[in-house]
């Protein structure tokens, strides 16, 4: 048994990734994949809507998974079909996530009423919507900085409130008992009611019934068009046209003088009706004619978004997640027990899940057509990324499981620091013109964020140091003094990322902004660590500080590789606008605490650690 | 060597002392970042960076820091002193020598481009042509001879100067320039003798020119992003035979005013000072996209005409994001753009060192791969030794 544990766990972790790979399952006869792969346009990006479905559930209420008030278990995109097309029962589902208990005063609610106690149904929520957008306009002169929570709660719902309005308008006229219906009509009688609207503006002669009708219509389409969230209307020249996307409302009003709809618009209203009518056959053949035209004008889209679709339902990252843990789990269970066998498990783990990280970022790396580094969340991505791939390299050396530990730990660390900033909405994010250069992302980005992963990993050697050290006795000579070498390599890793990629960024600053360096909060953010790295290697080689005063000096890294990451962009000032956040602000402090705890107890005398204790 | 010597020696190029001031520089950048939030970056640079102590303030507690010029400086010197001192020159301390050498050009780069780099702007609308930049915080007085129809001759005196010295005297001018008053921020208003603030009453009033009818409020100094200071001063200008009066000058007037004086005539304005160039920028066409269905900038683009006046150059340049135009010892990059009104902002800067950075870049990259190498091929050469030993 023992010595087959390797083997099981890789087979384990292999499993699990398999599983990853099959297609999600579907308790009805409709094609709701099919339906995911099909592309829109929303925040400058052709995506499935799978993705669209997926991002609103998790920036309405922080999850993807939703369930009917009768329990039945939704995917994103049944969910979403309602939401699109059968509003009368999207309106019962609660996905409204509201945390603060004043804001659920304004309601009337109490935190009972609600899904998990705290998600709640547009239908208990309308009734005082306009209390809400009063609240709303008095929050929105606030500087977002120094909103109070209940000013942000506001903001938050209200803004969700309205992606849920606007979402329900964008393929077919909300609460419209027959919108396939109204379109036939309004095909057959548009030429004769533009003329007879042209005529009632002359004075002359006319039907004013057709006037009306198309009155209504014009209303309805122009409301659409103003609210709906999506693009979901094809430009007619196909994908070299990356800005004639439209909303659905907005093609209808253009086809006043044309008399032509885009067929785009009856494949939604068609489905709309299949949809409700809950006739599936139909509803798959729309969408396969749809998509057999589709094929015609915009083959490398569909690639694109198929392959979209399928990374959103493997869900790499998640799956590493897990695997991280495992890791962690068993390669700590290794310093007590069969350290070969748990440790080479542990090994094989890691590798898998590193494996599977590399395979997303790769994923989101074709996808975006960038290098893997764009916004704050991929950051994380990274950040877990090189630091796992250097404790591969150390555990492959070493063999004594640290790398293993360090490498589950930092994983999951970083890909649930990810996951909180995933909950603002749509990861692949367009670039704005200043960040617009591959060439600076692939190089300055990549360096500096490899620098912070190494810097962060070097600071868990440290603590992983100070804790066997102080509270077990498994700390030998020998240990310590491997885990040591394996701090300082990591730091100078770390010194030569930080420091070529700080400069590096300086040079970008110098191509786009005139000038090398401005002590702007980033920049600087990147210099502490570069000079906290510095100061490091010279107290080695200066002898300043011994074993167990560098690994506190490592400890230390990880608050000012923090601050540099996250806490510059709390401060609200400075160029580099593209990642403000201040409501991590408590965790960041929570998170210097537990470190500077780590360093005082470090400073306690080695007489009195466990492991060197006589 | 006298002991105290020699120890005060030993310390200076101490790897102690370098720790110690990395540390100190540590400090001055958390804390010049931290009063970015009150001060604004243009004032941090000025308190923080160019200075030898800098104060922080911390709600209402002052705490004194050596200022960038001072660490720096130190920084420097330890440097310095240790590789004279301390390192030998042997193949295996190449890396260091080469990183230490390259964070040297470094130091100087930023040092040089303190002292030497100028930042000028130039705003040209669609079709318009422009053969000067304009500062971002500096004004001039300048005093225009227009009597010529043909040409025109331009005395600039810099607001500087306007501050500083009580009387300019030019060749080209018949008068002096006397300072009555200079304010580097101010408002102004329409004159009302009984409204007028304590302050404002104490501006002297000028004797000609609009400056009668104009009450000048002065105001404290602003260091805002997006707020600029606007001077006023009254000058007063006097010729062979006594004063020919006083003007009230400032951008607020927004437009020039003119005057007569032996038989030529003058306009007077204060404006924001010009640095001319020896070749002209036509805006031949702005571009601003934005990703479909958002207000995202894509990107900003110029398509510029630049040609100068012998005819050597006459061609077409595309001045986007990240793409600067270098030319003749400036680069103009863009810098803002107001596509609706068809206009387009460059930053023009001129750093004759802009080189330097690049250079060090690439000496601390290969110095520290080369010393890190080298540990690393020692490290596993070591493990190897000690596998095999192990095996046998």
């Amino acid at each position: 048994m023992k010595k087959h544990l390797p083997l099981l766990f890789l087979l384990l972790g292999l499993a699990l990734v398999a599983r990853s790979l099959l297609p999600e399952p579907n308790k009805t006869d409709f094609d709701l994949a099919a339906f995911g792969r099909l592309p829109v346009v929303v925040n400058g990006r052709v995506k499935p809507v799978d993705t669209v479905a997926r991002t609103a559930l998790v920036v309405l209420q922080s999850s993807q998974s939703i369930a009917a008030p009768d329990e039945t278990k939704l995917t994103p995109n049944e969910w979403l079909l309602d939401v699109l097309f059968r509003s009368s029962r999207a309106d019962a589902y609660q996905h409204f996530e509201i945390n603060h208990p004043d804001l659920l005063a304004i309601f009337s609610l109490t935190p009972a009423e609600g899904r998990a106690k705290r998600r709640f149904s547009f239908r208990q929520l309308e009734p005082k919507i306009d209390e809400l957008q009063r609240q709303a306009r008095l929050a929105e002169p606030v500087e977002v900085a120094i909103r109070t929570p209940f000013q942000k709660a506001v903001a938050q719902l209200y803004a969700n409130l309205g992606l849920y309005i606007r979402l329900k308008a964008s393929l077919v006229a909300p609460d419209h008992q027959d919108f396939l219906g109204e379109l036939l009509t309004y095909q057959k009688n548009v030429t004769a009611g533009v003329a007879a609207v042209r005529a009632k503006e002359a004075g002359q002669p006319h039907d004013p019934a057709l006037v009306a009708q198309m009155m209504e219509s014009g209303g309805r389409f122009s409301r659409m068009g103003e609210l709906a969230y999506l693009l979901a209307v094809p430009p007619n020249d196909g994908e070299s046209n990356t800005t004639g996307w439209k909303k659905v409302g907005e093609s209808l009003l253009d086809s006043f003088p044309t008399g032509q709809i885009n067929p785009a618009i009856m494949v939604y209203a068609g489905l709309a009706r299949t949809w409700k009518a809950d006739q599936p056959k139909e509803f798959n053949e729309i969408l396969r004619l749809y998509r057999a035209q589709l094929e015609r004008n915009f083959p490398q889209s569909l690639v694109k978004c198929d392959a979209e679709a399928r990374y959103n339902s493997a869900q790499p990252f998640y799956n590493a997640m897990i695997l991280y843990v495992l890791a962690f789990l068993i390669a700590v269970i290794s310093w007590l027990v069969w350290p070969v066998e748990l440790g080479r498990a542990a090994f094989s783990l890691l590798g898998i899940a590193w494996v599977l990280s590399t395979a997303g970022l790769l994923a989101r790396m074709w996808l975006e057509g960038r290098p893997p580094v764009t916004n704050l969340y991929s950051s994380a991505l990274f950040v877990g990324w090189s630091a796992v791939g250097f404790c591969l390299a150390l555990e492959y050396i070493y063999r004594n499981a640290i790398g293993s530990v360090a490498g589950g730990l930092v994983g999951f660390a970083t890909l649930l620091i990810g996951y909180y900033l995933s909950l603002g909405g749509d990861t692949l994010e367009m670039m704005r013109a200043v960040l617009d250069s591959n060439f600076w992302l692939a190089t300055h980005v990549v360096t500096v964020t490899a620098g912070y992963g190494a810097t962060f990993l070097a600071g868990f050697l440290a603590i992983i140091y100070i804790f066997r050290g102080v509270f077990t006795k498994s700390l030998d000579k020998a240990t310590a003094d491997a885990l040591s070498r394996m701090i300082y390599g990591i730091v100078c890793f770390a010194t030569l990322f930080s420091l070529v990629g700080t400069i590096l960024g300086g040079i970008w600053a110098d191509q786009s902004w005139g000038r090398f360096w401005g002590w702007d909060p980033k920049e600087n953010g990147a210099l502490m660590i570069v000079i906290w790295n510095a100061i490091y290697l010279h107290a080695r080689w200066g002898g300043l500080a011994k074993q167990r005063g560098l690994a506190a000096l490592a400890v230390f890294g990880n608050i000012i590789t923090a601050w540099s990451w996250f806490g510059v962009n709390m401060l609200g000032v400075g160029l580099h606008s593209y990642g403000f956040m201040d409501s991590a602000f408590p965790w960041l402090l929570a998170f210097a605490g537990s470190q500077l705890l780590c360093i005082a107890i470090a400073s306690i005398p080695l007489a009195m650690w466990r492991s060197f204790r006589a | 060597m006298n002991p105290l010597v020699r120890s005060v020696r030993d310390f200076c190029v101490s790897l102690r002392l370098t720790v110690i001031l990395l540390a100190l520089s540590l400090i001055l950048v958390f804390a010049s970042t931290l009063a970015q939030v009150d001060l604004g970056i243009y004032a941090v640079q000025e308190e923080f960076y160019r200075s030898f102590v800098a104060i922080w303030q911390v709600g209402g507690i002052f705490i004194p820091l050596p200022g960038g010029y001072l660490v720096g400086g130190l920084l420097l010197i330890n440097l310095l002193s240790a590789h004279i001192y301390r390192l030998k020159l042997e193949w295996r301390k190449a890396g260091i020598q080469l990183t230490h050498s390259g964070l040297i050009v470094l130091l100087l780069g930023e040092l040089f481009t303190g002292l030497w780099q100028e930042d000028f702007q130039m705003t040209i609308s669609e079709g318009e042509t422009k053969n000067y930049s304009e500062s971002f915080r500096l004004y001039e007085l300048a005093i225009i001879d227009t009597t010529d129809p043909k040409m025109d001759e331009v005395v600039a005196i810099p607001d500087a100067k306007l501050a500083g010295a009580a009387l300019v005297q030019h060749p080209k001018l018949p008068f002096r320039v006397a300072t009555k008053a200079y304010y580097p921020n101010t408002t102004l208003a329409r004159r009302d003798a009984a409204a007028l603030s304590p302050a404002a009453a104490a501006v002297p009033v000028a004797t000609r020119g609009v400056g009668s009818s104009v009450a000048v409020t002065p105001l404290p100094l602003t260091y805002k992003m997006n707020e600029m200071n606007v001077p006023s001063a009254v000058v007063e200008l006097i010729g062979d035979e006594g004063s020919l009066g006083s003007w009230l000058v400032s951008p607020h007037l927004g437009a020039p005013q003119t005057l007569s004086h032996a038989g030529r005539t003058w306009r007077l304005e204060l404006r924001i000072a010009r640095a001319y160039k020896p070749f002209s920028l036509q805006l031949l066409k702005v571009t601003h996209d934005i990703y479909v269905g958002t207000d995202l900038p894509k990107n900003f683009s110029s398509r510029i005409k630049l040609t100068t006046p012998d005819g050597r150059d006459d061609r077409e340049v595309l001045i986007y994001m990240n793409n600067p135009l270098r030319y003749g010892g400036y680069t103009f990059f863009q810098y803002q753009m107001d596509s609706s009104r068809g206009q387009t902002g460059l930053q023009v800067v001129r750093n004759p060192s802009w080189l330097l950075p690049y250079i060090a870049c690439i000496m601390m990259t290969f110095g520290l791969l080369f010393q890190f190498g080298l540990s690393l091929r020692a490290f596993i050469a070591k493990r190897r030794t000690t596998a095999k030993s192990v095996v046998v």
